[in-house]
């Protein structure tokens, strides 16, 4: 039980911390002593002598607002109970998950983020399901509440170019999701090693910081989905709606709608091995235009060491292999292109946003 | 530069079909207060647009401070501050936040903001709210951290869209004043968009009237009333007192209308409320006031009637709609 507490207490701190950069906004007469010592909000309220570049403010900002609002404690403590569930179950079942001659025995730390006791889904689970959300929930009214609020127009007669705000916005959630998923990984990670009592090796460390970029690769995919929507809606529930039912249909009925399709195509008892092969083959490129199948390829595959092929293989490329780790980049390698693919799904997201913020017409309110 | 600091020729803004601004000539001079003045829908705030670079025109050209917004929408928005209409704030911020934010958009070091804040808090009188969210802050205070923002870059044009919508009277004549002030004071050329008459009446130089997306007519309000009226009758309002006068059973303006007959370059006398509004080709007040008191009835004033924003615009804008270009 020790590590619980020491999780209560680290959360402890950090909402004493948010309630800090609270307070010095009470200071009253017009003396901001408050924003001068210690930490207190963005640091361009602060009377010294530096010239801030104009995107810098605005990222600084909207780091400010997502850091005090409601909406990212709820999610902080969502993701936070999340580290903590997935790492009881991760710590209860590893004794059993190490069998003899087990390819992977000397990943145990790996284990951590990908055992589960067959109730509670593990950590990289919980991450590809409750991601989309956290992406959802930091972009879905970024353009559109802005507009609502009437601040739009009024930050657009600023001498800067449009464009910033868009950027700004994507890159403020985009180093929160970061500081986030790193802090959370490197709890678990010191958690884990408390509790196990075996540190991790060098690889080990490596993989666990690969998986938390793809992670946040993953987060920012979604995050840009629900910038581009809260650019093309004008109301923030409509928009937010439209990102969640995006991530329902990817993760429950496109499952079941490429099973619909494929249950048609198996093939009959006397089909060739080459038809067998493609046929796999079709079903998994189906299933991966689902970007959480990428992700989910992709970690798995990082936190795994032992997989070697993310398709089928034939007997002949089997024959002989002995089974073994693959190395960091040997892993990488079979998965880059699950992560182009999610890279590219972002750019894409944000060019759509990008091209149809520029060509907006901004009208008050 | 030609001593005008906005320069609109042939300005045309088209969404699809319909045509928002149509052919637009406009030149405003440098420390004037122009107001545009038009019905809602008339195409003023898609022309304050085009003139900030944040909707790009049609054809013809645009010119703020001798540059064009469309190929420099920075400088420009270097130079000019825009209020836009129903203006909206960080609700989660205090005034003083938000206004720290607009300075270090615009390139202020951390000192010069918070002097410059400080000092334009002080201007618009919210010091006392400073420190308050301006979520609470009520429509006028709102409009009013509007002004002291956009005067945070030291503006040379500022552009304010219906500024005094939603403001009770107090706060619109407050407003008013304070745009008046701080224009006169730092002789900074304003361009003021509104449909209410009596407020661009009391503090714009020069007008000019938007209907369905064309400047109808511009100048000042003598400039105004003397294109509109041009051939139509003078006409001067006589309060008269027809006490100890036999009026043989005729009605007032019957008498007076006998009495002044001889006079060269009469035409009419009509009742008004409780005065005569005599028409007359020129200025014959002298004689008629002679005449009057001469035929034995009491004068009590003789006004020379001048046409208010209202009937000039009213006039106008039956011209407008006349055109048969409604949509």
């Amino acid at each position: 039980m020790r590590f619980t507490t020491v999780i209560l207490k680290e959360e402890d701190q950090m909402d004493g911390g948010i309630e800090k950069t609270n307070k010095p906004e009470m200071d009253k007469k017009g003396k901001r002593n408050g924003f001068l010592s210690g930490f207190s909000g963005p640091a361009f309220y602060k009377a010294d002598d530096r010239v801030l570049h104009p995107f810098s403010v605005i990222v600084q900002k909207e780091i400010a607002d997502h850091v005090r609002s409601w909406r990212f404690l709820i999610l902080l403590a969502i993701i936070s109970l999340t580290c903590l569930g997935s790492m009881y179950t991760a710590l209860t079942s590893i004794r059993e998950a190490i069998k003899p001659n087990d390819p992977e025995g000397s990943f145990l730390f790996l284990k951590l983020f990908t055992v589960s006791d067959g109730i509670l889904p593990s950590f990289v689970v919980f991450i590809s399901f409750l991601g989309p959300l956290l992406g959802i929930s930091l972009g879905f009214d970024s353009v559109n509440s802005e507009h609502n609020k009437g601040t739009l127009s009024r930050i657009l007669s600023q001498p800067i170019h449009r464009d910033y705000i868009l950027n700004a916005k994507f890159v403020a959630a985009l180093i929160v999701i970061s500081v986030m998923f790193f802090a959370l990984g490197f709890l678990v990670m010191g958690f884990g090693l408390i509790a196990i009592g075996i540190p991790p090796t060098a690889g080990e460390f490596l993989r666990i910081v690969v998986f938390l970029i793809i992670s946040i690769i993953y987060v920012a995919f979604w995050l840009n989905l629900s910038i581009l929507f809260s650019v093309r809606f004008r109301q923030p529930a409509t928009s937010a709606l439209s990102g969640i039912a995006i991530w329902l249909f990817f993760s429950i009925f496109y499952g079941m709608i490429v099973d619909l399709i494929v249950k048609g195509m198996v093939p009959q008892g006397y089909a060739t091995e080459g038809q067998i092969i493609n046929f796999e083959i079709f079903r998994m490129n189906l299933n991966r235009l689902s970007p959480s199948q990428l992700f989910s390829d992709a970690t798995t595959t990082l936190l795994m060491p032992s997989v070697r092929s993310l398709g089928p293989l034939s007997m002949i490329q089997v024959m002989g292999t002995i089974p073994g780790p693959l190395r960091l980049t040997q892993s990488l390698l079979l998965v880059w292109p699950q992560i182009t693919g999610l890279v590219a799904g972002t750019i894409i997201c944000f060019v759509l946003s990008y091209v149809s913020f520029m060509r907006k017409e901004i009208r008050s309110r | 530069m030609n001593g005008n600091i906005i320069e609109l020729v042939d300005l045309t803004k088209k969404y699809g079909d319909f045509t928002a601004v149509d052919s637009l000539n406009l030149a405003v001079k440098k420390g004037e207060v122009f107001g545009l003045l038009g019905p809602n829908g008339a195409g003023k705030s898609t022309t304050i647009l085009m003139l900030l670079g944040l909707t790009e025109p049609t054809s013809g050209s645009v010119r703020v401070c001798g540059i064009d917004p469309v190929t420099n929408p920075i400088e420009v928005k270097k130079r000019v501050g825009y209020l836009p209409e129903d203006v909206g704030f960080y609700f989660n911020l205090t005034g003083w936040e938000n206004l720290m934010f607009t300075a270090r958009l615009n390139s202020l070091s951390g000192k010069e903001a918070v002097a410059k804040v400080n000092s334009l808090i002080e201007r618009v009188g919210l010091r006392d709210a400073a420190e308050k969210k301006t979520g609470q802050y009520s429509r006028g205070m709102i409009q009013r951290l509007g002004l002291a923002e956009v005067l945070l870059k030291s503006p040379e044009v500022i552009i304010l869209d219906e500024p005094t919508l939603g403001i009770d009277p107090t706060g619109v004549v407050e407003l008013l004043q304070l745009i008046v002030r701080l224009s006169r004071e730092d002789g900074i050329t304003v361009l003021f968009s509104s449909h209410y008459l009596h407020q661009v009446q009391q503090v714009c130089d020069r007008v000019g009237i938007f209907v369905d997306g064309r400047l109808i007519a511009e100048g000042n309000l003598k400039q105004l009333s003397g294109k509109l009226y041009e051939g139509a009758p003078y006409i001067i309002e006589a309060g008269v007192n027809f006490d100890g006068i036999d009026l043989k059973n005729t009605r007032p303006e019957e008498w007076l209308q006998e009495k002044l007959r001889g006079i060269e370059g009469f035409i009419a006398v009509k009742p008004g409320a409780d005065s005569y509004n005599i028409e007359c080709q020129t200025d014959l007040s002298a004689v008629i006031s002679k005449t009057i008191v001469m035929a034995g009835a009491g004068l009590n004033y003789l006004n020379k009637k001048e046409y208010g924003l209202d009937e000039i615009y009213n006039r106008y804008f039956e011209g407008g709609r006349s055109n048969g270009r409604r949509h």
